[in-house]
């Protein structure tokens, strides 16, 4: 538990965030997200962010050391897309039993081990440490170890049990655990000049292949994404990049920065998310690339493909304009989603009302007061109740969110779209906001909500 | 069914796995859950990690399509080792000052059962300290290294007949029905309503009809959209009789008649004919009034269904994956149209794994289950939805059916009892083999494709062919 402790410790200290930054000592030792609120907490705990972050590395056997919860009631809960192996959507646990709480389950997660390798032979397992096995005291990084020797093949602890933090923590947590036993292992067959590293990117509902083509047509080589649609070789090998993305901001930001201090791996941070920020990343990937060496062309290049996907992203959004101007949109996310997709829906002229900016760091903030105008439209917290009554007296005409208050909306009778990660669209480069218009514009437009939002025929009013 | 004979959590030469592979099984929390949320106006709590309830809450907002109120005592490292008290009393004070609900379940987790809090002992000192907190409050024990979702649904209904069962008066025609965890909001108004049209009033006991159903209210709730009524958990003890549904049950009503001398009877099955005719004969004599014309219609639609349908089903081999009720309730059904069930896998303990009916049926998880229908070869996989890889790989129908079902509508609103619930689930499947078996061309089932021709593991070469 101590190199656990200490471990988040560090990872609170993180210097290259920026919430971090502003933050006195003291404070600092707390941690992100805070104290929990007892009867008034929602999220998920350190190992669903450990899962979340690790899981699509689609070769590797995800092994679950504990209590049949912790894996029975959240597995293949998740769209991460491979375009190889199957494995990483395998469901793997120790079911841990009242005999192995008692005595210890360390053991069983040996034979586990031994199974998984028997049946499977991957080229790595992870092992989840969970609470009720951290706390009868299964020291997974001693036993990984020893296992590791024994069979010769990378059994790496992830050590991020539900009760030490939030999932934010556990997205961290599992990038240590990256960067402890993962990152630099190996060497890739080549480099190139134009290897890059993509951090904090899930492949969700395969958003990723709507980037790789352009970085693919630019010359550009993913050489490890972390994590969508990895293989455990190219994590491996990620520290041969010669420059990297960070996608979600608060996820993994320490594997981006220590990777630049330990290998010299310039990085930005960037999003996929909306026209502008999608050609923002791809010239601040030509742009680092070109400062590490490669040759300088890469940016004029950029700059035609650039041109190109605009001029025609916009001729596919233009039908949209007519009928999206001055619809007004309510958006409950967080990060870099609430700044980036505000400015994809004002280019076909919606109205956004409000904005969350509850997971938003302060570069998030400014980010919409730049492109909104005003602090007006940003919302810190809404209650489920407040967001029901603003959708009830139509201030909105559509909701997007993630999942949780999806229901609110409908319920409401407004139109809802689902933005976060259980989303089966993906929305991400110029393909990707084209489809985001074309699912609003046919939720908008579906004749259900005229006939959902009469009274019925025995109702003498209707209200809404 | 096959006959191995052997101890039900174990066949016979089989080596118990370190590792699940593909779990069916879910904890009993989430079940426990799953009861807490069929009283009105009700918030359950999980005492343990935030997650635990991020997790359940998830899986049921993707099988019911509802919102789901659950909360969670947000225990950490330090609060779990210095004892959850609190954190209790503080989830239970920001709970009733934030939703304001009419009632509150508290379900334990693995987390707080290893460190052994004594939750009762903290609710009796939080109520002393906080007159203020009127709301009745459940409590079960349901460590997540014990049992599965149906024990932890049982224990939950259990406690709660524990808390409001009271001697009455008896009130003519009024019945208590306690229906165990896999019994579906669809199926508790088919039942309430075969109830009523014998003279009937009926308390549902927990009645996720009311809340499940997946119905639009007028106004938002942060709390349970329905369900029993806090006023009729009072009233149970006047029942005239209890009714249980599913042998999960029978501790509850044991319990009932126990606390209030009110006859209790359990019911194992409300699926096919017979279980339905010895079903209405209880009715009838119950009510003392005789079968309505209504079901005695329904009752002739389904022997004729069973005449239409029974040729897709002599001789069929099917493999279940599901909680012992919901697995007793198909495999005596199947078997009753002439079908085999031939792999069985299962949760947790019950009594009717003894039965010679479920010999060969073992607790195991999906990787088992796709194993036995594999080596026995199967004409239809039945199992929640996170069998659907193994049925593709398999190359055999799919019926979903439990909990989860995310990957398909109306989850709610399945229902399998009744005659009519019966007729409808004999058309579906009869139905599933009409659409496999082609018209005209080699007739018969295909198994996966790769396994005869590969060397190794069969099920592993069928994993690396088939992408569903």
């Amino acid at each position: 538990m101590d190199s656990l402790a200490s471990t988040v410790q560090q990872v609170f200290n993180e210097p290259a965030c920026s919430v971090n930054r502003a933050k006195a000592d003291k404070d600092r030792k707390k941690g992100c997200g805070g104290i929990l609120k007892p009867g008034a907490a929602a999220g998920g705990c350190a190992f669903d962010g450990a899962k979340i972050a690790l899981q699509p590395i689609t070769d590797v056997a995800h092994l679950v050391h504990g209590p049949i919860a912790c894996e029975g009631n959240s597995w293949d809960n998740r769209g991460a897309k491979s375009s190889g192996s199957l494995l990483y959507r395998t469901g793997l646990t120790t079911d841990i039993n009242e005999t192995d709480v008692v005595f210890g389950g360390e053991k069983r997660l040996f034979r586990a081990i031994k199974e998984i390798l028997v049946k499977y032979d991957p080229p790595a397992i992870f092992v989840y440490q969970t609470c009720v096995t951290a706390l009868i005291g299964d020291d997974i990084e001693a036993l990984c170890k020893a296992a590791s020797a024994q069979f010769k093949k990378p059994i790496i602890p992830i050590n991020a049990p539900g009760f030490v933090g939030s999932k934010n923590l556990g997205n961290k947590l599992a990038g240590e655990a990256l960067l402890e036993y993962v990152i630099g292992t190996d060497e890739p067959d080549y480099t190139t000049p134009y290897d890059i590293n993509i951090i904090g990117e899930y492949n969700l509902a395969g958003e990723l292949w709507q980037v790789k083509p352009l970085l693919e047509e630019l010359g550009i080589r993913v050489l490890a994404c972390m994590s969508g649609d990895a293989r455990y070789r190219d994590i491996a090998c990620a520290h041969r990049a010669r420059a990297a993305m960070m996608v979600c901001s608060k996820a993994m930001i320490n594997v981006a920065r220590k990777m630049e201090e330990r290998y010299g791996i310039p990085f930005f941070e960037g999003s996929f998310y909306g026209i502008s920020d999608m050609s923002e990343a791809l010239r601040a990937i030509a742009r680092l690339l070109v400062s590490r060496g490669a040759p300088g062309d890469l940016i004029a290049r950029t700059e035609l493909v650039i041109a190109r996907e605009e001029a025609r992203a916009a001729r596919r959004l233009a039908p949209y304009r007519a009928r999206l101007q001055g619809k007004r949109i309510l958006l409950i996310t967080g990060g870099v989603k609430s700044w980036s997709v505000v400015a994809a829906l004002q280019e076909v002229g919606m109205e956004i009302v409000g904005t969350s900016v509850k997971k938003s760091t302060e570069g998030d903030k400014e980010r919409i007061k730049k492109i909104m105008g005003d602090e007006a439209h940003m919302i810190e917290d809404m209650a489920p109740r407040e967001m029901y009554r603003m959708l009830k007296e139509a201030r909105v005409d559509m909701m997007l969110s993630g999942g949780r208050s999806q229901f609110v909306a409908l319920k409401a009778k407004v139109p809802w779209l689902d933005i976060n990660q259980e989303r089966h669209h993906a929305y991400a480069g110029y393909e990707g906001i084209v489809s985001l218009v074309q699912e609003i514009d046919t939720s908008l437009y579906n004749p259900v909500w005229s006939q959902l939002r009469r009274a019925a025929p025995w109702d003498t009013e209707y209200v809404s | 069914m096959t006959r191995l004979g052997a101890s039900p959590t174990l066949r016979p030469g089989a080596v118990a796995k370190a590792c699940a592979i593909n779990p069916l099984k879910m904890s009993q929390p989430l079940g426990a859950a799953l009861a807490f949320l069929g009283i009105e106006r009700a918030m359950p709590v999980f005492h343990g990690a935030q997650g635990c309830t991020a997790f359940g809450l998830v899986l049921l907002v993707r099988h019911f399509r509802e919102a789901i109120p659950l909360q969670t005592t947000a225990m950490n490292e330090v609060t779990t080792i210095m004892g959850g008290g609190d954190n209790i009393e503080k989830a239970l004070l920001n709970i009733y000052e934030r939703a304001k609900p009419a009632f509150i379940g508290i379900a334990s987790t693995g987390l707080t059962e290893t460190k052994g809090d004594d939750v009762d002992g903290e609710l009796r000192r939080i109520r002393s300290d906080h007159p203020e907190l009127t709301v009745p409050v459940v409590y079960v024990s349901t460590p997540d290294y014990q049992g599965a979702f149906q024990d932890g649904w049982a224990k939950a209904v259990t406690r709660m007949v524990a808390a409001f069962a009271k001697r009455a008066p008896t009130v003519r025609g009024l019945v208590t029905l306690l229906p165990g965890g896999h019994v579906t909001p669809g199926d508790i108004i088919e039942l309430h309503e075969i109830l009523e049209d014998f003279g009937l009033e009926v308390i549902v006991l927990p009645d996720i009809s009311g809340s499940l159903d997946g119905h639009v209210p007028d106004d938002f709730s942060p709390t349970s959209l329905g369900g029993t009524k806090i006023s009729d958990l009072y009233r149970i003890g006047a029942s005239e009789a209890v009714i249980a549904l599913g042998e999960q049950m029978r501790p509850a009503a044991q319990m009932m008649t126990a606390m209030t001398g009110v006859p209790s009877v359990v019911f194992d099955t409300l699926t096919g004919l017979l279980a339905n005719d010895r079903f209405f004969s209880y009715l009838s004599a119950l009510s003392q009034r005789a079968v309505p014309l209504k079901y005695r219609s329904q009752r002739s639609r389904l022997v004729d269904a069973m005449l239409d349908a029974h040729f897709f089903f002599g001789g069929r081999r099917v493999a279940i994956g599901a909680e012992p009720d919901l697995l007793w309730t198909l495999s005596t059904w199947l078997q009753g149209m002439g079908a085999a069930v031939v792999a069985a896998v299962t949760t947790t303990q019950s009594p009717l794994l003894e039965h010679p009916l479920m010999a060969g049926t073992h607790i195991g998880d999906l990787d088992d289950l796709e194993r036995q229908a594999l080596a026995q070869g199967c004409d239809l996989l039945i199992t929640h939805s996170h069998g659907r890889q193994a049925a593709a790989r398999l190359g055999i129908p799919f019926l979903r059916m439990g909990l989860p079902l995310f990957d398909r509508l109306g989850a709610a609103h399945r229902v399998l009892v009744g005659y009519r619930g019966t007729r409808e689930l004999t058309f579906e499947v009869g139905n599933l083999w009409l659409a496999h078996d082609p018209e005209s061309g080699p007739h018969g089932h295909t198994h996966c494709p790769a396994a005869g021709d590969r060397g190794g593991d069969p099920i592993l070469a069928c994993r690396l062919d088939v992408r569903p």
